[in-house]
């Protein structure tokens, strides 16, 4: 575009326009749904393959364009900024759920159970609630009923131990790429989103286990809330990173990447590590303590 | 060699509305985010003359108290959201690139996608006014359980919210992405314009806060559609907790809208003081500390909600604490002034203008700080005229200043002196016509957001609705006067204005479709 600066500025695209309608509709056709018109689910479905063609479409030509050799080291650098922050802005949307968990273990169930703040409630509101975590944690209105809590040293440490095993991995096929031993870079990324397909597995597994035997859902008051959004968005975050090590693993075997250009790897990985650092919270604070 | 080169690619870009659709330029996207910020704030500006009509007189008269609450929420809504945070944008999009001496913004299709979310996010939330249950109604702040009530619109309203945050977030991503990474060389962090440095840290904030009220309003969605308890008592949660996920995000948020501003007016006192700016590192750190304090001072919001008193006194002090780095700054600025062969165009009275009521809005705001005090003030007239001082004659003004200010720049063109002054003594008179009484009913007990009125605030009331009215239609200059200028008028030197200084200025007037295809040399 520049002919004497070196800096890649595109043509006009029109990905960003597809994507908001794409987001758009999905997101009309959603709002009608949760409001009982079953038309919208069609809406939604719409607006969602319009998405995974934006993505597909938007994403080839970043990657032809990176293959063709259009970006310099100060594109690269900016994509580098630009995964950074975006990486720190899912650190905060995830600070936003365990900050309510903290809040309810700290404040709001203490204060139920007659603590400082909360005598009269409990004295003329709702008397005799004890707060016991996580066995009364659905409240004083024991809102979904008795439930039994996930225990955490059955599957989630087990998940535990494959989320780390998958980091180390995805470390062993990023040194691989930078040796430029491309075997083992396949390799190292094949075990990686192995790891990932089986984590999500068990997580399916707990689920049910949580539906079936334990009556703990979305419903079990402020600790099936918790419990549900922090996982539930963690296991949707493992699921994109999973697709997008799928992406990476197709482009290592098409022989993409080499040792001194490779950002694509290394956002994908830096994600992963940012999904594993979120499960090892998940694991304390809501799994454990 | 940066200003003489020649626009060699205008032919090969889509004519018509899909070069605007499509388009990757930093200056386009900002003409596209200032336009959709100008034709929003008439939008919210009707909705606020509504409110100002049902209010001209004791009793109802005009509206029923649900659409009266809808347009006090959709109001804040829009001018928050669809004015200021866009118009800002828009300011960066157009100069942070020429500031810095780069060629474009850092990730120039992603700046598309986000002013295009904008106009689709906004026709999401306008739209709920025509729905069942009627528009939003429970206050722009959507405390549950009353937010919960909300009709049809609900799910609308939060998929809006998320969509706007999607587009600040990006936006702001390229913004610090750009700073950080497209400076011409010689361009150190501390050569930067106060503009640049003010939004770098107002990016970090927005990119810091905006998950949170996403988390927040998903909270909310799933307690009304998927059976959760965040905000349920009797299932464990705290409606309360609502009110701190809202206010960790919107106390950053008012600095979000603020801290921009001060960028404009340090660019603009000192070129019409024709001196250099005073304290510049000074202002530096005084801007991210207040970006630091913008994190613990939330509660202040919440002072009467009920909350143990140590945490009402923490928020009291840390509040106070702001006082001291914008007294720096308002002490800079006028100490810039001091002494300064000073002329009064219209970008300059509107920096002027900022700095007095800005201060004025100021002072209410620490009085709003005094735990003790802010019993007596919580939710009436006085807390609302202390936002819109450091809102309208704040940012707003400083918007306008900086249109006024970059006008010649951006269309090559000079406006009219005559227009834009007497769009100032207007908007200056009916500004303080308008939120000036707001103090004393506010003061006397005057509840906000109810339609209706006890007789003793009938006269002030009566003159702060003139005041909006007449604020209003001023505005109308402001929008004739910028398409007269697009138009046609006497043609603008580079220089524009003889005291400035910046990259900006050694550009021609309009500048290049591309500004610096070779990095510009940085003394």
């Amino acid at each position: 575009m520049s002919e004497s600066g070196s800096y890649y500025i595109p043509h006009g695209s029109k990905w960003p326009i597809i994507a908001t309608i794409g987001v758009c509709t999905a997101m009309v056709g959603g709002s009608s749904l949760l409001n009982g018109n079953d038309i919208g689910k069609y809406i939604l479905y719409v607006g969602l393959a319009i998405v995974v063609y934006m993505m597909v479409g938007w994403f080839s030509t970043v990657v032809s364009e990176g293959e063709e050799g259009l970006y310099d080291s100060q594109v690269d650098a900016s994509f580098r900024w630009g995964m950074i922050w975006f990486i720190f802005s899912e650190v905060m949307f995830f600070a936003a759920f365990f900050g309510a968990l903290f809040y309810v273990r700290t404040y709001s169930l203490p204060w139920l159970g007659g603590e400082g703040a909360g005598l009269v409630t409990n004295t003329f509101l709702w008397p005799g609630y004890e707060n016991v975590w996580p066995l009364t944690a659905n409240g004083p209105g024991e809102v979904g009923g008795q439930f039994k809590t996930m225990g955490a040293w059955g599957l989630p440490a087990l998940n535990t131990a494959i989320l780390l095993t998958s980091g180390v991995t995805l470390t062993w096929a990023h040194h691989a790429l930078k040796e430029m031993k491309r075997i083992q870079l396949i390799a190292g990324l094949s075990l990686t989103v192995a790891l990932g397909i089986i984590f999500m597995y068990f997580q399916a597994m707990e689920y049910g286990h949580a539906f079936n035997d334990l009556n703990l859902n979305m419903g079990s008051g402020i600790y099936g809330s918790t419990f549900f959004m922090l996982t539930g968005f963690h296991g949707f975050h493992v699921t994109i990173g999973t697709i997008m090590l799928m992406v990476i693993l197709g482009r290592s075997i098409y022989g993409h990447f080499n040792p001194n250009n490779h950002f694509a790897f290394e956002a994908v990985a830096w994600y992963w590590h940012f999904v594993d650092v979120v499960w090892l919270g998940l694991f304390i604070f809501v799994y454990w303590i | 060699m940066s200003s003489v080169v020649k626009d060699e690619h205008h032919d090969e870009h889509p004519s018509g509305i899909m070069r605007w659709i499509t388009t990757t330029n930093h200056k386009d996207i900002g003409t596209l985010y200032l336009w959709f910020a100008m034709i929003m704030f008439f939008i919210g500006g009707l909705m606020a003359l509504v409110i100002r009509s049902e209010l001209f007189q004791p009793g109802l008269q005009f509206v029923d108290p649900q659409f009266f609450n809808s347009m006090t929420t959709m109001h804040a809504l829009v001018m928050i959201f669809g004015v200021v945070m866009p118009a800002f944008t828009g300011l960066a999009n157009w100069m942070i690139p020429i500031m810095v001496g780069g060629p474009d913004m850092a990730l120039p299709r992603m700046n598309n996608w986000s002013f295009w979310i904008m106009p689709f996010a906004f026709s999401m939330l306008l739209s709920t006014l025509f729905m069942d249950g009627g528009a939003p109604a429970g206050g722009w702040t959507l405390y549950p359980p009353l937010s919960l009530q909300t009709g049809d619109a609900f799910p609308f309203l939060i998929f809006a919210i998320h969509f706007m945050g999607l587009s600040s977030i990006m936006g702001a991503i390229n913004i610090v992405a750009t700073i950080l990474n497209m400076r011409a060389p010689g361009m150190t962090l501390m050569k930067m314009p106060l503009f640049v440095w003010t939004w770098l840290i107002t990016a970090f904030l927005l990119i810091a806060v905006m998950p949170v009220l996403a988390g927040g309003v998903t909270m909310l969605l799933t307690d009304k559609f998927f059976g959760t308890s965040f905000f349920n008592a009797a299932g464990g949660g705290d409606p309360v907790m609502f009110q701190h996920i809202f206010w960790f995000f919107g106390h950053p948020e008012v600095y979000i809208l603020i801290l921009p501003s001060f960028g404009v007016v340090s660019a603009i006192i000192p070129t019409f003081a024709r001196k250099p700016l005073f304290g510049y590192a000074s202002m530096v750190y005084a801007t991210a500390s207040i970006a630091f304090l913008s994190f613990i001072v939330w509660a202040h919001h919440m002072f009467t909600v009920g909350m143990p008193l140590a945490g009402e006194v923490f928020f009291m002090f840390a509040t106070m604490l702001i006082a001291v780095p914008t007294g720096v700054k308002v002490f800079n600025w006028v100490t810039t002034m001091w002494k300064g062969a000073m002329t009064f165009e219209t970008p300059m009275l509107f920096a002027i203008g900022f700095i007095v009521m800005f201060t004025i809005g100021g002072f209410s705001g620490l009085m709003l700080a005094i735990t003790p005090a802010d019993f007596q003030y919580h939710d009436t007239y006085f807390v609302v005229a202390h936002f819109h001082y450091v809102l309208v004659p704040g940012s707003i003004f400083a918007i306008m200043a900086a249109c006024y200010y970059w006008l010649p720049k951006w269309t090559g063109n000079m406006y009219s002196e005559t227009l834009g002054k007497t769009h100032f003594w207007l908007s200056t008179i009916f500004v303080n016509l308008t939120f000036f009484p707001m103090h004393f009913v506010g003061l006397a007990g005057m509840p906000r957001r109810i339609p209706d009125y006890s007789l003793q605030f009938a006269d002030y009331n009566m003159i702060a609705s003139i005041g909006a009215f007449g604020f209003g239609f001023a505005q109308l200059i402001f929008l004739y006067l910028i398409i007269k200028t697009i138009k046609g008028g006497t043609k603008a030197t580079d220089q524009v204005w003889e005291g400035a200084e910046g990259l900006e200025w050694t550009l021609s007037s309009p500048p290049p479709y591309h500004s610096f295809n070779t990095p510009p040399v940085i003394k």
